[in-house]
């Protein structure tokens, strides 16, 4: 009897064991959720082509979206979310999952150019293609040199959001450019991405460098300036930032372009008493694309490309936008939106104003592994 | 036969998520990206930065056992002392949070220690001056005695309950106060339950990368925060395994301890 006692505490040990390892993603639905998907894929691989595996990042469509593709293509979707580009790619690599259709972001997919794990998309079956923005097709030549891999789903950039109001206190002048981060008067006051090449992003901008930049004398200088940089920083959050922000908990932070209308939304409901501005550093800052491709060992390929083809229709476009609210490279559904939100600059900023912009590159697994071992000597600090 | 039957589902569950997982961890951790033989993953854990973050997990997660077991022995003799009926309760009263999702309380605890949180917000009412509380090492040891108490009043409690009055009374009669009494009798006595407590306590406090998330604001590096991001971030699963391996080392020394010291399995936490 005792014996057993003594194994049920084990085994709540080894819960909570379990919980500390894994409520951290506790949104992220892993390797069981892939298993069942593939298991309920290899049940139905006789020939049955009227399934769909996608595999998407999280909060990054518009559910009503799925059922109406479902609707009126009689395709079932079986809809897998992601949350990290890292997380997705070992899943896809290993190919014991077979999803028809992701949808990674442009260093991403450039990796998985070059390791050969896509397949060409046929243009003939996505007539919708024309709907999308030339700019954003000739962006994704920075990954997709050819364009033959990848369709643009959702652009954006990643800024300063910074509280006027806050800053007026502190007697701080609004932000322009990345160096304003390192302004001792913000100390604790600062919010930074908690990613790797994000947070590297800004420092080597900062100095002049290119974000890509596989230097090493370039690296050392920008993990010197974050670890300069770090007594000021109050946190390395994610997805926080917004929500921090609005809570006025910070003056400055990193953010994506994709959360302003969110944020501006809310802070005008909350009726807030201090405004959260966007701008883009002048020393330009990282333009991102995540877009659509099909891996080679897709099993239903042409829905994939039928999906491809009814994310790209302008209406649908725009549903999607609305409610994931990142910027949409599709001008049909640019054309559909209201007037404000089409000059609505922290959402769709002036063209002119991209032009020391980059596009994320996959640096081979050596410098990705330079960049990580650089960014924990900063974090140990 | 049938009895072999009957263990079938229990040896599919052990081999399949309890064997084959450690041993691909072990695989991975032994091999580098081309599949070849080496031991460079579990020697990083020299680097200065891994070891430093080893270093200040083990610290962390230290203190907060001793925390834990300073707050958390007298509150069980308390309830041992109540009697079953109205102890029970208490400890009922004491679980009942863990019913909750751990991640949902620990980020609980960041809006109650934020600069616009409600400790900030009472100590400005009451025109005290603010505290810098949130995402410094003060909050994840907050945070690991606020998730990991339990574990560690729960099996004193019940060792404490096993102790029979009349051993404390014939104390008393043979002329011993109430200190002798706690350091002799009580004390020795409830050994069994304070190791399995602070091993359930450390185990986790030590592995753990949620709490330093969220209530460190990532600004401290625990090891456990080392391999999750091997795992998410670095695409490096090489070099988590191996330094998940240098962590089962520490988790199975602490698994000795509790064999050595808690024979019978009288500090279980039920």
């Amino acid at each position: 009897m005792k014996k057993n006692v003594f194994v049920l505490s084990l085994a709540m040990a080894a819960a909570v064991f379990w919980l500390s390892g894994c409520s951290g993603k506790a949104d992220n639905p892993g390797n069981s959720t892939g298993s069942e998907a593939n298991n309920a894929a290899s049940e139905n691989s006789a020939g049955s082509s009227n399934e769909l595996y996608v595999y998407n990042w999280g909060e990054y469509i518009d559910e009503d979206v799925i059922t109406q593709f479902e609707d009126e293509t009689g395709i079932r979707v079986i809809y897998d979310p992601f949350e990290t580009n890292e997380e997705m790619y070992p899943i896809i690599e290993a190919g014991a999952v077979t999803y028809d259709v992701v949808c990674p972001s442009d260093y991403m997919i450039q990796k998985m150019v070059e390791n050969d794990l896509l397949a060409e998309v046929n243009f003939d079956n996505v007539p919708n293609i024309d709907q999308i923005d030339p700019a954003y097709m000739e962006m994704s030549k920075a990954f997709d040199p050819e364009n033959k891999f990848s369709v643009p789903y959702c652009w954006g950039t990643v800024g300063i959001l910074y509280n006027t109001k806050r800053l007026e206190e502190l007697g701080v002048a609004p932000p322009t450019k990345w160096a304003d981060l390192w302004d001792e008067k913000l100390s604790g006051e600062i919010l930074m991405q908690d990613s790797v090449r994000d947070a590297f992003m800004v420092a080597l901008k900062k100095d002049g460098f290119s974000m890509n930049s596989t230097d090493e004398n370039e690296l050392q200088q920008a993990k010197q300036d974050l670890i300069d940089q770090k007594p000021l920083v109050q946190a390395y959050v994610i997805d926080q930032v917004r929500d921090k922000m609005i809570g006025g908990e910070a003056a400055v932070g990193v953010i994506y372009s994709g959360e302003m209308l969110y944020i501006q939304e809310e802070v005008a409901n909350l009726g807030l008493d201090y405004t959260l501005e966007y701008v883009l550093p002048e020393e330009g800052t990282n333009l991102w694309l995540d877009s659509w491709v099909i891996p080679k060992n897709a099993k239903n390929k042409e829905n994939a490309e039928k999906w491809i083809n009814f994310l790209c229709r302008p209406e649908i476009a725009k549903a999607n936008f609305e409610y994931i609210t990142y910027p949409t490279p599709n001008k049909g559904a640019f054309d559909l939106l209201d007037e404000d939100l089409q000059n609505n600059e922290s959402v769709f900023p002036d063209t002119d104003s991209l032009v020391n912009c980059e596009v994320f590159r996959y640096l081979g697994d050596d410098v990705d592994g330079i960049y990580n071992d650089l960014w924990k000597e900063v974090k140990s600090n | 036969m049938s009895k072999k039957l009957l263990a079938a589902p229990y040896l599919v569950w052990i081999a399949g998520f309890i064997i084959i997982p450690l041993a691909l961890i072990v695989y991975y951790g032994l091999t580098d990206r081309d599949g070849a033989f080496t031991l460079a993953n579990v020697v990083s854990i020299g680097t200065p930065e891994h070891r430093k973050a080893l270093w200040l997990s083990l610290w962390l997660s230290l203190l907060s056992t001793i925390v834990c077991l300073v707050l958390a022995y007298p509150l069980a003799m308390i309830l041992r002392n109540r009697g079953v009926g109205r102890g029970s309760f208490i400890v009922f009263i004491f679980i009942l949070p863990m019913w909750m999702n751990f991640l949902l309380r620990t980020m609980a605890w960041q809006t109650l220690l934020e600069k616009n949180g409600v400790i900030n917000g009472i100590l400005s009412l009451l025109h005290l001056p603010n505290q810098n509380l949130i995402n410094t090492a003060g909050a994840i040891i907050l945070g690991m005695v606020y998730n990991f108490l339990p574990f560690m009043v729960l099996p004193i409690y019940n060792v404490l309950c096993k102790i029979d009055d009349d051993t404390i009374n014939a104390a008393s009669d043979l002329g011993a106060n109430s200190i002798q009494t706690l350091l002799r009798i009580w004390f020795p006595l409830s050994v069994p339950g304070v190791i399995s407590g602070i091993t359930m306590v450390f185990v986790p406090a030590f592995t753990t990368f949620v709490i330093s998330n969220l209530l460190g604001g990532s600004k401290i590096l625990l090891i456990g925060n080392v391999i999750e991001q091997e795992f998410t971030r670095g695409s490096n699963w090489h070099l988590g395994s191996g330094l998940s391996l240098v962590l089962m080392v520490f988790i199975l020394l602490s698994m000795a301890v509790i064999a050595k010291y808690d024979k019978n399995g009288e500090g279980s936490a039920f």
